[in-house]
């Protein structure tokens, strides 16, 4: 292929950052996100072994998911003593928890956070809500599958679910870690442009870079 | 001495310092976890967290600065490691000490912290500034009361080597700064909650307030070096404060002993009291450390 | 309560007035005369204090209810003003003059039933629906279901229950009467 021709290729795959005036756009990067593939097995089985014991999470408190993720860390449940531990910033974080219902509002904020996470990165989705709606399937504004938005790696049922139940689903969480079975942000960007379709559908106000790096 | 030789040696030596601040941390968090009746993380956390951090499979960076920034942490780090000498007669664990480190040790003590601002203001998160300017200012705080404490050492035993302040407190457990100059020791230990901070002088990575400061923006390997640099300064100031004020060690297990009580002291203050403002913290570090500090100068100087 | 019941009653016509308890009072009245009857509250009455304000949409009489619950910390009595409006010219006056922080009330009732409040401050903000392109959610001629099923995309195998039955399947099996929550008449 010509020079010229993988230019031109490269020009389309540029991110338009519509949603951006036009002179922030210089600001931001317009790079799409690109799939990292995984190491060769055994170093990848070491990495994803101390991944999976050292988690830092993101609570993103939506709702009454935030009622439930507090009491992990006190003593009567503690979450230290598995590893997990809370990273108040994206940038540090692996583990993201959605706790409860997204309207669209949240979603765009829960979209922005996890792009901002630096991978390998897991979502945790709390509650009903996040599976199939909930009690909220019938609102205006808060959205029924959030694996339609961002990929989802575990799924914890209950509205809410307890704390114990919160501690089952970050150990499962452990044991697909170490089998190497979340690519979710390898997932996130081979199928980005459906991913960003389907965030626009329902974000109107598009105020934001396509892709927060 | 063949330098390969000299680097070998002081390859060992800032391993076993840097393994040894690093357990010390994950001892001290389960100490924590105990104080707040919980089981807490095992022991070698700290090690999981630092593989962990280094296994991120993308790193955003946003300039030449932020690489610089832990960099120069760490180099803060070294640097201060590298001129004590951790044990007194021993080769290996001399390092680089000369005539007149302890005010190289003084300077580095800062240089770190002060790398760190330039590379975290460049993260461009307007926490980090935040927490930059409390450690700065927190830190030129409790740098007058272990100014003056050092100062008392150096006219006690009119000189700036470490090796000699050491060699001058063998002999009798009497002849510890901790007993000829007491004022001297507790000003320098009140500073030394600062330097650790843990609270009530936790202002500067408070995670609750400025979620974490300075590295809000710090990811991946970046966050690895930082916490590298975390376990070698702690082991550097607890072994300087060990030189200068309890006698030295002369060998690796009085290090350890000594030194694991030195930060007890620490921990003790953190797990039993809350997090000051950070003016309170700046008015306590130049109100009473300040006035024991200058009792400990007049003290050694008059009698 | 009663006596200043009596006193406004000399001053302007009241449509309805209900009491729901010993502290809590309800009365409507003309949407011309509103301006008048809020401030004569707030400054002869001592009913300082402005809770807060909600819509109710009478989608069968063509009408939104206004409330606004006003509170008075001499005598610790709460008062609704309700206030009916056309739903078709649906507009009301801004009382940001009396509390200046109605403007956030009045911003939310803007966005979610669509009344307008002309004058009022930064009422044209988006206030919790972003970039809604709709007829105003709370209004009751809005179908939320057929919405939701329109946007959102459903999960399949969603099933419900009548609670009612449910209950009396799995846990009330052995007994006659299925247990009722009662109700205080």
């Amino acid at each position: 292929m010509k020079k010229k021709d993988i230019n031109e290729i490269e020009k389309q795959m540029k991110l338009a950052n519509e949603g951006l005036p036009e002179k922030e756009r210089a600001l931001f990067s317009d790079a799409r996100p690109s799939s990292v593939a995984p190491l060769n097995k055994y170093l990848e089985g070491f990495l994803n072994w101390a991944r999976s014991r050292s988690m830092w999470m993101l609570a993103f408190g939506t709702g009454c998911g935030a009622t439930e993720l507090r009491p992990l860390m006190t003593s009567r449940f503690d979450m230290s003593r598995f590893g997990i531990a809370p990273r108040p910033t994206p940038r540090q974080a692996a583990i993201f928890v959605v706790g409860g219902y997204a309207s669209i509002k949240t979603i765009k904020r829960i979209v922005r956070s996890y792009e901002e996470m630096q991978g390998p990165k897991y979502v945790i989705a709390l509650g009903s809500c996040t599976i199939n709606g909930g009690m909220y399937y019938d609102s205006y504004y808060t959205i029924n599958r959030l694996d339609y938005y961002i990929p989802v790696d575990i799924y914890i049922a209950g509205c809410m679910p307890r704390p114990e139940a919160l501690i089952a689903g970050f150990n499962r969480l452990k044991e697909k870690i170490r089998a190497g079975e979340c690519e979710g942000m390898n997932k996130y960007t081979d199928n980005f442009d459906w991913y960003k379709k389907n965030q626009k559908q329902i974000i109107k106000d598009w105020n934001m870079p396509d892709y927060n790096w | 001495m063949n330098i390969w030789i000299k680097i070998l040696y002081a390859i060992i030596s800032i391993s076993v310092a840097t393994i040894y601040g690093l357990i010390l941390g994950g001892f001290v968090r389960k100490i924590y976890a105990r104080a707040h009746g919980r089981f807490g993380p095992p022991i070698w956390q700290p090690f999981l967290d630092i593989i962990q951090t280094h296994g991120r499979r993308v790193a955003i960076s946003h300039g030449v600065m932020y690489y610089l920034g832990p960099v120069f942490r760490l180099g803060g780090g070294l640097g201060t490691y590298l001129f004590i000498p951790v044990i007194y007669g021993s080769v290996v664990f001399a390092n680089f000490s000369m005539a007149g480190d302890l005010l190289l040790v003084m300077y580095f003590i800062f240089f770190g912290q002060l790398g760190m601002a330039l590379g975290a203001g460049q993260g461009g998160h307007p926490y980090s500034p935040l927490g930059i300017a409390r450690g700065l200012a927190q830190m030129s705080a409790f740098e007058v009361p272990f100014s003056l404490a050092v100062i008392a050492v150096a006219i006690q035993y009119q000189s700036l080597n470490i090796t000699t302040i050491v060699a001058a407190q063998q002999g009798s457990i009497l002849n510890w700064t901790l007993f000829t100059n007491p004022f001297a020791v507790i000003a320098a230990m009140i500073s030394l909650l600062g330097m650790n901070m843990h609270s009530p002088f936790s202002i500067v990575l408070a995670p609750q307030e400025i979620p974490i400061g300075p590295p809000i923006e710090m990811n991946g390997s970046f966050l690895g070096i930082l916490q590298t640099n975390r376990g070698l300064f702690a082991a550097a100031k607890l072994v300087l404060f060990m030189n200068l004020f309890f006698g030295g060690a002369t060998n690796l297990l009085i290090m350890v002993i000594k030194t694991f009580f030195i930060y007890l002291v620490s921990v003790i203050v953190g797990a039993s009291f809350p997090r000051f403002r950070p003016e309170q913290s700046f008015r306590f570090f130049l109100k009473w450390p300040t006035i024991i500090g200058i009792i400990g100068i007049i003290f050694v100087a008059y009698f | 309560m009663e006596q200043i019941l009596n006193r406004i009653k000399d001053k302007i016509e009241i449509k309805i007035s209900t009491k729901k308890r010993d502290d809590l009072y309800f009365f409507t009245v003309e949407k011309e005369q509103i301006e008048f009857i809020l401030s004569y509250l707030k400054e002869q009455e001592n009913f300082t204090h402005l809770a807060f304000m909600q819509a109710v949409d009478y989608l069968e009489d063509g009408k939104f209810q206004l409330t606004y619950m006003l509170y008075n910390y001499k005598i610790h009595i709460n008062l609704g003003v309700n206030v009916l409006i056309d739903r078709k010219k649906a507009e009301m006056f801004s009382m940001h003059k009396l509390w200046p922080h109605i403007w956030q009330y009045q911003r939310e009732i803007h966005e979610l039933f669509g009344i307008n409040f002309p004058g009022s401050p930064r009422v044209n903000e988006s206030f919790v629906l972003e970039g809604w392109e709709e007829i105003p959610p709370m209004r009751r001629d809005f179908d939320t279901l057929e919405y939701s099923e329109k946007t959102f995309y459903q999960r399949p195998g969603r099933s419900t229950n009548d609670p009612k039955e449910y209950m009396k399947e799995k846990m009330y099996k052995n007994y006659a009467d299925t247990p009722t929550i009662r109700r205080e008449k």
